[in-house]
């Protein structure tokens, strides 16, 4: 099985960078929710959930962004996925969830940078 | 206590006869004197501590060695019997929640069950394969009165009984529509609101709907971000995907799902599927999109119904194929 590594970085005041390495999928989801919805439930927090090092994302793990996503709207919070992986990413768009979140990536494959919005 | 007394002695006597003929005729006794320890529950250590009473008496006590070893027993059999006890209260345990998810799951069989419907000029094939014992996975076929036909095909996100249970309240409250509103696009975003007011904010469904109508070969359909599904075009012998796009339910209070429409010619095929397809792996790897077309097309000639089973045992056969998901495949042929 692998496990899914969660940094909490407090970059400043209300501003987190939480940066996950390994698998999110029905194993590793509930700890990952438990780690960040407490960050979106605070009002003025910003959260933002580095995906480099995802590879891999299942439903359930989608399920736990969704939360957090409504999380934000009901406490004032704001939420943004950065780096995101294409296969991770596609998960995103098939859901239409790319439309109503905040979701950027890094190409990182040859060389080309780009950290343009969907 | 005083049983125990009372066995202590009997226990010895057995002993000293057994010692002093060496009669096999007594093991046969202490067999029976056993089995009657089991049916009164007393543990095997008690037994070492009335051996070991029963050797004192008989020829004093001495603390060498052996005596020492029977000490050494009888405490790892004292944690034997505890570790014992707890591992088959666990095995209840399991047998007893097995057995309450099995009665859910077969609940669960019925509630949704749905009939292939006869539709002329229309071959269908369906076939839904849980994961565990419950199926998140659900589809539904509905002929509205006049003629034309629905199918729902739907995955419900975050695993087990609670998701599978919710597909129930999707298909109950889809038999409260009036007919007038089941059009693709208002079928779901009745449902959205259904799923977003009733359902865990880390749970929600993903649905495709479709309406065929028999009289213009017309394909209606809208998606609420589910697993897009293909057409196949007998014409240019080519799948195109069907690219509906629209945001999954119970997300959004108010969301609107876009409705397409599409022309179906003889020979075409309508696939639909869940993520359970395109997410099973092979060892290490993901089998992609590409890989399921290429397997639906090999079996392409069979009918609807052989077609869709040949392709999950296609995948099941795999050595190294490995089910992620509840498996859902739907095939809808044009004959005529």
């Amino acid at each position: 099985m692998v496990n899914l590594s969660i940094d909490v970085i407090e970059e400043r005041e209300k501003n987190f960078i939480v940066k996950l390495s390994g698998e999110i999928d029905v194993y590793t989801a509930p700890k990952l929710k438990k780690e960040i919805l407490p960050l979106t439930e605070e009002a003025g927090n910003k959260v933002n959930i580095d995906l480099e090092h995802t590879h891999y994302l299942d439903s359930t793990g989608l399920g736990v962004f969704i939360s957090a996503f409504k999380s934000t709207k009901n406490n004032q919070s704001e939420m943004k996925l950065i780096n995101v992986h294409d296969r991770v990413l596609r998960l995103f768009k098939v859901t239409g969830l790319h439309e109503i979140m905040d979701l950027s990536a890094e190409e990182i494959d040859g060389g080309e940078v780009n950290n343009g919005r969907f | 206590m005083h049983k125990i007394k009372a066995d202590g002695q009997a226990y010895k006597k057995l002993l000293q006869q057994y010692l002093e003929s060496n009669n096999k005729s007594y093991l046969d006794e202490a067999k029976q004197m056993s089995i009657s320890f089991v049916s009164r529950n007393i543990y095997p250590e008690e037994i070492v501590r009335i051996h070991m009473k029963a050797i004192d008496s008989l020829y004093g006590e001495v603390f060498n060695e052996y005596r020492q070893s029977l000490e050494f027993l009888l405490e790892s059999l004292i944690a034997y019997r505890v570790a014992h006890e707890e591992y088959e209260k666990l095995k209840l345990e399991q047998f007893e929640l097995r057995s309450e998810i099995q009665v859910a799951a077969n609940m669960q069989k019925t509630l949704l069950a749905t009939e292939i419907p006869k539709i002329e000029g229309l071959d269908i094939g369906a076939i839904s394969v849980p994961l565990h014992q419950m199926n998140g996975d659900y589809y539904h076929f509905i002929t509205a009165e006049d003629g034309a036909l629905g199918v729902a095909i739907a995955d419900v996100i975050g695993k087990g009984v609670p998701a599978a249970l919710s597909m129930s309240m999707i298909k109950y409250a889809m038999d409260s529509f009036y007919e007038e509103a089941m059009t693709p696009s208002g079928i779901l975003r009745n449902l959205n609101r259904v799923v977003e007011r009733n359902v865990a904010s880390n749970m929600f469904i993903t649905m495709f709907y479709g309406q065929y109508f028999p009289n213009s070969s017309v394909f209606r359909f809208a998606s609420a971000g589910h697993e897009p599904g293909f057409l196949f075009r007998a014409k240019d012998k080519s799948f195109i995907e069907f690219d509906a796009k629209g945001l999954v339910l119970g997300v959004l209070k108010h969301t609107h799902y876009t409705q397409y429409e599409i022309k179906i010619e003889t020979g075409d095929m309508i696939v639909l599927l869940t993520d359970g397809v395109t997410e099973c792996r092979r060892g290490d790897r993901f089998i992609n999109r590409e890989e399921v077309i290429e397997v639906i097309e090999k079996y392409a000639h069979l009918p609807a119904q052989k077609h869709v089973e040949r392709v999950y045992m296609h995948f099941n056969q795999l050595d190294d194929f490995q089910l992620k998901d509840d498996f859902t495949l739907i095939i809808m042929k044009k004959t005529v």
